[in-house]
C-alpha cells in the first residue's frame, strides 16, 4: 500500500483520475448524443422525470414534443398533460355474458392510442375460452379465427391493463419510470423508461408491451389528440400499455374510452368508482363480479361481470 | 337516484335529438304527434318517468309513416299470417303468443301499443320491450345493458333496443371477427 503523499500514491491517484476520464470519454461516445446532435436531442437527453418537472419545464417539454411530432406526422399534434380530476377513481366493467369476441375493441384501441401497426402491438388481447372449463387461462386461445363469432361452446374474455391498486409493475421498475396516478391509472413516462422490461415480467396480465422498432404508424391514421402519459408517439425501446384512454377520460366532460365506444354489443362499461350513481358502481352492486387472478392481491380496478 | 341523474344528463341531448329527428323529416311529417316522445324530459310534467335521448328508430327505408299506406286500409284485427304485404317479416319472437297488433296499434298505425292500451311513439319503444324484459330495461336505464356513448361524466347517448335487436327476430346475429393478432414468431 503506498503511503498517502508518497510519489507512488501520487502516481496511483493520477492514473486513476486519468482512467476515470478515459472511461467517461468512452461511455460518452457510446451513449451520449453526438456532438452535432440538434439542441432538442440534448434537451430530451437531460429531461427530468415527469413527476419532477416544474410547470415551466413541463411547458417547454410539451412544446418540444408537439413540434417534433407535428413535423414528423405533418399535422398539428396536441400533447396534453391534463392532471387527474379530484374525487375520481376510474373503474372498468366487462360483461362476459355479452362479449362475442369480435376484436373490434383491440383495433379501436390501436387507432385511438397510436400503436404500431407493423410491427404489430395490441394493448387489448381477446381470449377465447371454453364454456365447460370456465376461466381457465391454460385453455385460452388468442388466435381463434372462425368466419363468425361467437362460436358454440365458447365465451370470450378481453384482457388489458387492469389498473391494479397494488401494481407489481410499478414496484419492480428500477428507475421509477412507471407509477400509479391519483385517479388510479398506471402510467409510463416514456422519456424516463430505460427499456429493461422488468415491469413486463412482473405484470401478471401480460398487459405491457415493448416496442422493439420504430412504430409503423401511417401519418394519415395518427391520432393527433394525445396525452404525455398516454397515446403520444413513443420513442423506440420503451414499454407501453392501456391507460384507460387518459387523453379522453381526464377531461370534463370526458369521452368514454375508445373500446367502450366501439364495442358493438355494449359489453364494456366505464366510470368513477367513487360515484355511487355511476354505471360501474351499479355493476358492482347488482351483478356477479370477479377480478382476474384475485389471489395475487394486485387488486385490479377492472371488473369482469355477468349481466345475466 | 340513477334515473334522476340520467335524466339530468340527457335533457340537452333530448333537445338536440328532436332537432335531428325534425331535420330527418321523421317528425316533420307528423309534427302534431312529435312532442310526447322526445320533448318530455324538458317539460315540467313528465308523463311516464324519464325520457331518453336516442337516435332515430331504424325503420326500413320508406316504411314510415305507416299511415301513408294504412290510412286507405281498414284494419283487420283477426290474427292471421300476412300474405300480401310485409311478407319479409318472419316473426321469431314468441310468435306462438302474439302477432302484429299486440305491439302495433290498430287504430293509430304510426304508434306502438302497450298492454295497458297506451299508445307510444317508436322513439319510446323501450317501454314496450320493457313490459316483458323488465330486468334488461332496468339495466338499460342504468346504462349497463346495451351500448352507451358520449361522455362518461357528461352527456350520454343511448340506443333503442331495436338498434341492436330486430324486434321481429331479436337474437344478436354473429359477426365476422377482426383478424387475430400476428404471432410473435411472425413479427419481423
Ligand atoms: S368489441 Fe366488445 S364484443 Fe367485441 S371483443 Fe371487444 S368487448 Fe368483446
Ligand atoms: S395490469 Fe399489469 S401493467 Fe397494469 S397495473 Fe397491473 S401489473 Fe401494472
Amino acid at each position: 500500500m503506498p503511503k498517502p503523499g508518497s510519489r507512488d500514491g501520487q502516481a496511483f491517484r493520477m492514473s486513476r483520475r486519468k482512467m476515470m476520464k478515459g472511461v467517461a470519454a468512452v461511455l460518452g461516445a457510446l451513449v451520449l448524443p453526438e456532438k452535432d446532435a440538434s439542441a432538442s436531442v440534448w434537451e430530451a437527453f437531460f429531461q427530468k422525470n415527469f413527476r419532477e418537472l416544474s410547470r415551466p419545464e413541463l411547458e417547454k417539454v410539451i412544446a418540444r414534443l408537439e413540434k417534433e411530432y407535428s413535423g414528423r406526422f405533418g399535422k398539428a399534434v396536441k400533447v396534453r398533460a391534463t392532471p387527474p380530476i379530484e374525487g375520481v377513481l376510474y373503474g372498468y366493467g366487462l360483461d362476459l355474458s355479452r362479449c362475442i369476441g369480435c376484436r373490434r375493441c383491440a383495433y379501436g384501441c390501436i387507432q385511438e392510442n397510436n400503436q404500431s401497426r407493423d410491427p404489430q402491438i395490441q394493448w387489448i388481447q381477446v381470449l377465447q375460452l371454453n364454456k365447460e372449463r370456465g376461466v381457465d387461462l391454460e385453455e385460452a386461445e388468442l388466435y381463434y379465427n372462425p368466419a363468425k363469432v361467437p362460436e358454440k361452446g365458447h365465451f370470450y374474455m378481453p384482457v388489458q391493463c387492469q389498473q391494479c391498486e397494488r401494481p407489481p409493475c410499478v414496484k419492480v421498475c428500477p428507475v421509477q419510470a412507471t407509477w400509479k396516478e391519483r385517479d388510479g391509472i398506471t402510467v409510463v413516462d416514456y422519456n424516463w423508461c430505460i427499456g429493461c422490461r422488468y415491469c413486463m415480467a412482473a405484470c401478471p396480465y401480460g398487459a405491457r408491451h415493448f416496442n422493439w422498432k420504430k412504430a409503423g404508424l401511417p401519418a394519415a391514421e395518427m391520432n393527433p389528440e394525445t396525452h404525455y402519459l398516454g397515446n403520444r408517439p413513443r420513442p423506440v425501446g420503451v414499454v407501453e400499455k392501456c391507460t384507460f384512454c387518459i387523453q379522453r377520460v381526464r377531461n370534463t366532460p370526458g369521452r368514454y374510452t375508445a373500446c367502450v365506444e366501439v364495442c358493438p354489443v355494449g359489453a364494456r362499461k366505464f366510470g368513477n368508482l367513487l360515484d355511487p350513481e355511476s354505471e360501474i358502481r351499479y355493476v358492482i352492486e347488482n351483478k356477479r363480479v370477479f377480478i382476474l387472478k384475485e389471489d395475487l392481491n394486485t387488486r385490479p380496478k377492472f371488473y369482469y361481470f355477468y349481466a345475466t | 337516484m340513477n334515473m334522476e341523474r340520467a335524466r339530468r344528463a340527457i335533457v340537452p341531448a333530448a333537445a338536440a335529438a328532436i332537432l335531428c329527428l325534425a331535420a330527418a323529416g321523421v317528425l316533420a311529417a307528423h309534427p302534431q304527434e312529435a312532442p310526447a316522445g322526445t320533448a318530455g324530459a324538458a317539460s315540467t310534467h313528465v308523463p311516464h318517468g324519464p325520457q331518453f335521448a336516442v337516435p332515430k328508430p331504424p325503420f326500413s327505408p320508406g316504411i314510415f309513416p305507416c299511415s301513408d299506406c294504412h290510412k286507405e286500409i281498414r284494419p283487420n284485427p283477426t290474427r292471421r299470417e300476412l300474405k300480401d304485404e310485409h311478407t319479409d317479416i318472419v316473426l321469431n319472437h314468441a310468435q306462438g303468443q302474439r302477432w302484429c297488433l299486440d305491439c302495433h296499434d290498430t287504430t293509430n298505425r304510426d304508434k306502438l301499443r302497450l298492454a295497458s292500451g297506451e299508445r307510444i311513439p317508436h322513439e319510446e319503444s323501450y317501454r314496450l320491450c320493457g313490459q316483458c324484459h323488465g330486468d334488461k330495461y332496468r339495466d338499460w336505464k342504468a346504462g349497463v345493458h346495451g351500448k352507451r356513448s358520449g361522455m362518461w361524466n357528461g352527456e350520454k347517448q343511448y340506443l333503442l333496443c331495436v338498434h341492436c335487436h330486430n324486434p321481429h327476430d331479436p337474437a344478436f346475429k354473429p359477426l365476422q371477427p377482426m383478424p387475430p393478432p400476428v404471432r410473435p414468431e411472425n413479427i419481423k
